[in-house]
């Protein structure tokens, strides 16, 4: 099962880094949300992987019979799930703040720090990614 | 005790979100907090002077199994710190802030910020570190982009992408580490690794940890956001951010790499001296190059933090404490610099270079606000600038790390060059034909800007008239650090 996860965790995390690289705001949100779930995947794996062997006590001992699954890296990663949660719900909302003073959602169009690409950028508005 | 720095805003965050539109009453529960959050730390840093490291569980779980929450002297320090930072600003914004911005809730997110600063500097979990992060990330984010300027909307879409790539590598080598030491407590994680061969996953692990603090930090070769979006948020926002947030990454890079990763810290010492000096030199000449006084101040802010990093670099006591020392003097020095920036920016309109001129004649007291922390920046004597650089420079040659020291000390002239440039434009040379009408300030807004920011330049005046107390907690901070064994028994209750 390892190696099938460490390829789809290598493929989101790939996958992410490259959204995140395109001009497009919007492509970037989302290459952010992959790499999450990439960093999420990575710690549910990294904290082994055992089958059907929840960590429970049986009533007359005090130590589960090993080898059980731990519980630990999946409070982490709900935590880090919620967290990223409320983290993309504000990229989200802001982006689209950003598409109403912008009028666009291509990078280079919102750059003000040099007037000269700003507006060469505005008249290549609309060929940049489309959504 | 120890829970008081997180309970203090974070009741005043609840408070001012249920008097919502009540904005004299969020005014009022900020300042109160922000003053009470100083003086908590000032009594924790009094507690741990006497008793040492000090330790308390969340919900009674023994460490290493709950979350743990650790006050020595450097998080103390710093809370102190922070609790200043928090007054002066809050004040500042008394008079800055416009009524928009505090109908969206400025003050409530002001303390959300300071909780989760506060939160990162006394954490002793790893994985409640990247916690506290976020909550910090989030309140920062909302502070950079309120108001919805288009200028604030193009830097807030680079800190926030920025720094989520920073989370998303934090969260990679959290898991990772957990994965290799099952375990997330900082202390628990400090005896593990110690009897542990440090070959294979580890050193990537602290690589990928030291990468994503960097960014957080704005440490070369990962500063380009912060130059990119410091300048376009109010002021009062920009001078937490510069005083709080970047020194949260610092303080973090400091406690991990000195408790967790000893080993790794020396063997990478000629690359973390690299990244300093690089950090140091770059931030200089970026901030040599430009004629806007905010932004000017940002790539400062990023030349700054190289000294912070060389003090890791160096690894030694005196070193460590130079760091230290230096950290809580750019604090107040730098912040008192944002916010003069801030009273000129509001008298002229402006605060591009060529558009200024002439201030001295009519504010004198404001040209001084800004020439002696300008100076103390740079490190003439007897400002506080002047001990911090001092203390790390003779811990440089101590190490025989000469390139290193030359390189600090020609940053020291290239700052002095550019604050002093930037400070005959404002001040001494003559008003520009085309300078706009000074604008009228009512005596109360005055005061309520001028007096955070004289107290600030004043500390860093008085910092350096009278370092020897504050540098002899420092060097007895750095001593902690540098034996991590009082930290560990003070959270796990023995050393194994």
């Amino acid at each position: 099962m390892e190696p099938v996860l460490a390829v789809v965790i290598g493929g989101l995390y790939a996958a992410g880094m490259y959204l995140m690289v395109r001009r497009s705001i919007v492509k970037m949100i989302f290459g952010l949300a992959l790499l999450g779930n990439a960093a999420n995947l990575l710690i549910f794996t990294v904290g082994r992987l055992t089958r059907g062997r929840p960590p429970h006590i049986p009533l007359d001992a005090t130590l589960p019979s090993l080898p059980v699954a731990d519980p630990v890296p999946q409070a982490l990663i709900l935590t880090a799930i919620v967290i990223g949660f409320g983290v993309q719900a504000f990229a989200l909302v802001l982006i689209k703040r950003v598409y109403q003073t912008v009028g666009s959602d291509d990078q280079d169009v919102m750059v003000t720090e040099n007037q000269g690409l700003a507006t060469r950028g505005t008249g290549r508005e609309g060929q940049g990614d489309e959504v | 005790m120890l829970f008081l720095p997180l309970l203090i805003p974070l009741a005043t965050a609840i408070a001012g979100l249920l008097a919502w539109n009540r904005r004299k009453l969020q005014r009022l529960l900020g300042v109160c907090s922000s003053a009470a959050l100083l003086i908590v730390g000032l009594m924790l840093l009094a507690t741990v002077q006497q008793q040492g490291v000090i330790s308390a569980q969340a919900g009674n779980w023994p460490a290493p199994f709950g979350i743990t929450l650790v006050a020595d002297l450097l998080s103390s320090l710093l809370i102190v710190a922070t609790g200043l930072m928090g007054l002066c600003v809050t004040v500042y914004s008394l008079a800055d802030t416009d009524t928009r911005q505090e109908s969206l809730g400025y003050h409530p997110l002001l303390q959300v910020l300071l909780l989760g600063i506060c939160g990162s500097f006394l954490t002793g979990d790893l994985f409640n570190l990247y916690v506290w992060f976020e909550v910090m990330l989030i309140a920062s984010f909302v502070l950079l982009a309120l108001g919805g300027q288009r200028e604030q909307m193009e830097g807030a879409i680079k800190y926030v992408a920025l720094n989520l790539i920073a989370s998303a590598l934090l969260l990679a080598g959290i898991g990772l580490l957990y994965g290799v030491t099952g375990t997330l407590n900082m202390a628990h994680l400090a005896i593990r690794l110690q009897s542990m061969p440090h070959t294979g996953t580890i050193p990537v692990i602290a690589a990928l940890l030291f990468c994503a603090f960097s960014i957080k930090a704005a440490v070369f070769p990962f500063y380009f956001w912060l130059p990119a979006s410091y300048h376009t948020p109010p002021i009062a926002v920009i001078t937490i951010f510069s005083a709080l947030l970047s020194k949260v990454g610092i303080y973090v890079l400091i406690r991990v790499f000195t408790l967790i990763f000893p080993q790794e810290t020396l063997a990478g010492q000629p690359l973390i001296l690299a990244a300093a000096g690089l950090t140091m030199l770059l931030g200089a000449l970026g901030a040599v190059a430009q004629p806007e006084l905010r932004r000017m101040l940002a790539f400062c802010v990023v030349s700054q933090i190289g000294y912070l990093l060389m003090g890791l670099g160096l690894f030694t006591a005196l070193a460590l404490s130079g760091s230290i020392f230096f950290m809580l003097h750019i604090m107040a020095a730098k912040s008192a610099l944002f916010l003069t920036t801030g009273v000129v920016a509001r008298l002229t309109g402006s605060s591009s270079l060529a558009e200024l001129g002439g201030l001295y004649r009519r504010y004198p007291l404001l040209a001084a606000l800004f020439l002696v922390p300008a100076l103390s920046v740079a490190g003439i004597p007897p400002l506080s600038g002047f001990w911090g650089k001092l203390a790390l420079i003779q811990a440089g040659l101590q190490s025989g790390q000469y390139l290193m020291v030359a390189v600090a000390l020609g940053v020291s002239v290239l700052t002095l060059y550019y604050l002093t440039n930037a400070w005959i434009h404002i001040y001494w040379k003559p008003a520009p034909e085309t300078a706009a009408k000074l604008q009228y300030l009512p005596p109360h807004r005055r005061h309520q800007l001028l007096a955070p920011t004289l107290l600030l330049a004043l500390f860093s005046l008085v910092l350096g008239l009278l370092p020897e107390p504050l540098f002899r907690l420092c060097h007895s901070a750095a001593e902690q650090i540098l034996n991590p064994s009082s930290y560990i028994t003070a959270v796990l209750g023995t050393l194994p």
